[in-house]
């Protein structure tokens, strides 16, 4: 690559890095303010793109483009403004998971509202009124929108910079990013403080998708990865820091853009595609920046964030009757290839939710009683699948061996993921790991010559007897009893006390001599070694596996399914993944719009069930006068 | 109706399973310091807290200038001229002195019989606090624990309250600055604030105090003048001395 090539890269990296910067920065000041880490901010990002489009192409002109972008940018607070007054406002008390489930729960209505409205072509908006032209720069030519977007970045960065340090706004911000509860006690409303906070970082997320109507066009799948750039952004450069996040914003868009520059590079040995890497580059540079700085390149430790919602409840053992219970339920299921000979469809559902059952249980082991909340818990599960998968392509491994194999795959990406994981807590951790389980993905999807790319690998099949549906029924249903009890062992043991210890008071814990890190760490591969089993399993039992089966979806997935449960019970994620499972099978294949009724159905369980579903029998069963 | 500023029935506290207040019953007058004295533990800062709305789990009834506040919000406590100086003093660290004083700007505010409050101003409060006038523009976070101490209380004083919650105003300062401390309460008295000060330290106690009740394990022990605390050193030494 050449100097001028080089620099003509920088520039173009500097144009993209504004957008970035907009939601960004949107993203960093609500969770300041509000410690809620919105899901749904890439999708205001989306409905900015497509709004501004609708105004650009309906009015046309310069008042339908330039008017509409600003237009854009005021619907788009004020629909954050009611995102805020109507939902969040209800679950500010609740623990950070529900908060993040209902905010992903408006990822997929918004989604599906966007599809229904907008349909499921892409929009390219008209070019921008008096930007139509290019200018020539280092002998090539540069859009004049570009050069405009360069410019628009700095200039927002001036102007909350300003509102954040002359205005009164801007300090009551500041302050409650520190301690909202002080900033209540001074006789300042937080309820208006956080609504007016969601709305300004609701509009800078829509502004930033309007601009971009003139280069990229509207498209259905940017929310996930326009949250996911925020993230990256938002954590490199630090939580609650707007310098901070216009900084990553330009290191993140120029590593991106530097990769599609250098494009292929032949080693000799190796022929590697760069512009094939900006993903794996993107967050390789989070991972390295989280290790050497845990808060971000600008941003501070957070001191302890004084939490509102209520302690965890202690986990307790199993009732006598809840084992009965248990046991009967295992009964029935053992029978069930006997009961269900005239539909055998019912035992393929019963393999999809054994397997949901124990990626579950596992993902809650290191969330519930770990306190470490993995967004990448489909990394495990991917090494798991295709580690299997992969055996028995290439070396043509038995399945058994292959089945062994799948978790010790799992195990060892676990510690290496986890020993990086285990350094951080809250909303870093969460974002690591959504970083590395994104690597992951990457590395599948893009090495094409050995796991088949976006094609993925089929023909694996279990070999006979394990052919019939009832059989293999049988195998998952034995490995996940086995999982289950398994994890249950480790958590009324010593080390799951640890465990818990470390989670509730890492300080007390260290002093009396518990290793926190090393136990989490060891619980972290506890929980990849049995989520790799359900790997294994679901290659076998789909006979075919491709970079879907671990998106970044299959994570929120368990999460849901853990939430949807209850993260203060064991029995949580066994019922909140075989109602995902059953839900996702029967409810979600009558419609089209099975993003939004799933997003519905979360809404209404954040909202009524915030103990999730066992959590909730549980304190009505409390209410009526049982005991427990 | 009493002319009491503040008036507490039965108030009672939990932190979770733990309940921390029985059923305390007080009263400040208007233009009265009363002191809430008792060791470590005793439950003086819940006291306050609970008066101002932050526990969640709490009991009881809070009159304040005639108005029921025991059901509000702390920032509704506040607006209704309520002040609240915390024991660990929570200044904004990342914003300066004067930016800290901003947060706690409240309108101008009167008595219920019409007499208007003091009235603060950033240039009232340096007259009053000397070392924070030489450091406006100081982070918060690069303060000395007295500069800290005096910018809560004046910060408090920007929402022109017409009584004010001082929660061990003493602890962990300098000498110097204690003595400062109680000039200044003397001070806040003269212009016709109540203060319900929270106190480990008799020696500061018996500077500004009016009257005093007497906490331990959550229950009021003793309540009496300062006068008779001072000449009463059984009970000095059955709920205060170390």
């Amino acid at each position: 690559m050449t100097l001028n090539a080089f620099l003509f890269q920088v520039l173009n990296g500097l144009s993209s890095a504004s957008g970035l910067f907009l939601i960004a920065a949107g993203l960093s000041l609500i969770f300041g303010v509000t410690r809620i880490v919105n899901l749904a901010h890439g999708s205001l990002y989306m409905l900015g793109t497509y709004i501004a489009y609708t105004f650009a192409t309906k009015i046309g002109g310069v008042t339908g483009f330039w008017g509409g972008i600003v237009a854009t940018a005021l619907i788009v607070g004020a629909l954050g403004a009611a995102i805020e007054f109507v939902l969040l406002r209800r679950i500010y008390r609740a623990p950070e998971l529900f908060q993040l489930l209902a905010t992903f729960a408006l990822v997929l209505v918004i989604n599906d509202f966007a599809l229904w409205l907008w349909g499921p072509t892409d929009l390219l908006g008209p070019r921008a009124p008096g930007f139509r032209g290019a200018v020539e720069i280092l002998g090539r030519r540069l859009p004049s929108y570009d050069l405009f977007l360069i410019v628009i970045g700095p200039l927002v960065l001036l102007a909350l910079h300003l509102t954040l340090t002359r205005t009164r706004f801007g300090r009551l911000i500041r302050a409650a990013t520190q301690d909202r509860e002080m900033v209540g006690a001074l006789g300042v409303n937080q309820a208006v403080l956080f609504t007016s906070v969601f709305a300004l970082g609701a509009a800078l997320a829509g502004l930033g998708g309007a601009l971009q109507i003139a280069r990229e066009p509207a498209n259905l799948a940017t929310d996930l990865i326009a949250l996911g750039d925020a993230f990256v952004v938002v954590v490199v450069g630090g939580m609650g820091s707007i310098p901070g996040a216009y900084l990553a914003a330009v290191i993140i868009a120029e590593v991106k853009a530097l990769c599609v520059g250098i494009g292929t590079v032949d080693f000799g040995f190796v022929t590697i595609n760069f512009s094939k890497f900006t993903l794996v580059a993107e967050f390789l540079v989070m991972a390295i920046v989280l290790i050497a700085r845990p808060y971000g390149l600008l941003g501070k430790a957070q001191g302890a964030v004084r939490s509102i919602a209520e302690p965890e409840e202690p986990l307790r053992p199993a009732t006598p009757l809840l084992k009965a219970f248990g046991v009967a339920v295992l009964a029935v299921l053992v029978c069930l290839p006997l009961l269900a000979q005239s539909s055998p469809y019912v035992l393929v559902l019963g393999i999809d939710v054994l397997i949901a059952v124990i990626f579950a249980t596992s993902l809650h082991f290191i969330m519930g009683p770990g306190g470490m909340h993995s967004f990448g818990h489909a990394a495990y599960f991917g090494l798991g699948a295709y580690g299997a998968a992969l055996l028995v392509k290439w070396l043509a491994w038995p399945m058994g061996a292959a089945l062994v194999a799948a978790p010790v795959l799992a195990v060892a990406g676990a510690l290496l993921f986890g020993w990086f994981a285990v350094r951080l807590s809250g909303v870093y951790l969460a974002m690591l790991t959504l970083a590395f389980a994104q690597i992951v993905w990457a590395a599948v999807f893009q090495w094409e010559g050995f796991t088949g790319g976006s094609n993925g690998v089929i023909g694996v099949w279990p070999p006979p007897p394990f052919d019939k549906s009832w059989v293999y029924f049988l195998l998952t249903l034995a490995l996940a009893v086995a999982a289950v009890l398994l994890l249950r062992r480790f958590l009324f043991a010593p080390f799951g006390y640890a465990m818990r210890a470390g989670r509730d008071s890492p300080l007390r814990a260290e002093a009396i001599g518990i290793d926190v890190k090393r136990v989490h760490w060891l619980g972290f591969a506890i929980a990849g070694l049995v989520c790799g089993v359900a790997g294994g399993l679901f290659a076998f039992a789909k006979g075919s596996i491709s970079p879907e089966t671990i998106h970044i979806n299959r994570s929120i997935d368990g999460l849901v399914m853990v939430l949807l449960g209850g993260v203060q019970t064991l029995t949580g994620p066994i019922a909140g993944a075989s109602v995902f499972a059953l839900l996702q099978d029967t409810v979600m294949r009558q419609t089209e719009y099975w993003r939004a009724l799933m997003g519905a159905i979360i809404l209404l369980l954040v909202l009524t069930f915030p103990q999730g579903i066992v959590g909730a029998f549980a304190s009505l069963w409390r209410r009526m006068g049982g005991r427990t | 109706m009493s002319n009491a500023m503040l008036s507490v029935e039965s108030l009672s506290a939990w932190y979770g399973a733990a309940r921390i207040l029985y059923d305390l019953s007080f009263e400040v007058g208007r233009g009265e310091v009363v002191a809430l004295m008792g060791r470590n533990g005793a439950g003086k800062s819940t006291t306050m807290k609970a008066i101002m709305g932050l526990i969640a789990q709490r009991q009881g009834k809070v009159v304040f200038n005639d108005a029921d506040i025991s059901k509000l919000e702390p920032y509704q406590i506040a607006r209704r001229g309520l002040g609240f100086t915390p024991e660990d003093r929570r200044i904004f660290s990342d914003l300066t002195v004067l930016e800290n004083l901003d947060i706690g700007r409240q309108p101008p505010r009167q008595f219920p019989d019409g007499a208007p409050a003091p009235l603060w101003t950033p240039e009232r409060l340096f007259a009053l606090f000397p070392n924070l006038a030489e450091m406006q523009d100081r982070p918060g976070g690069r303060m000395s624990g007295g500069e800290q101490q005096m910018l809560t209380v004046a910060r408090t004083l920007m929402g022109n309250p017409l009584l004010v919650l001082l929660d061990e105003p003493s602890e962990g300062v300098a000498p110097l600055i204690v003595e400062q401390m109680a000039n200044t309460i003397v001070e806040l008295k003269k212009e016709g604030l109540s203060i319900l000060l929270s106190e480990q330290n008799i020696h500061f106690a018996q500077l500004v105090s009016d009257r005093v009740y007497v906490l331990e394990k959550g229950q009021i022990q003793w309540h009496g003048t300062m006068a008779q605390l001072s000449a009463s050193p059984d009970i000095q030494r059955a709920y205060l001395t170390v």
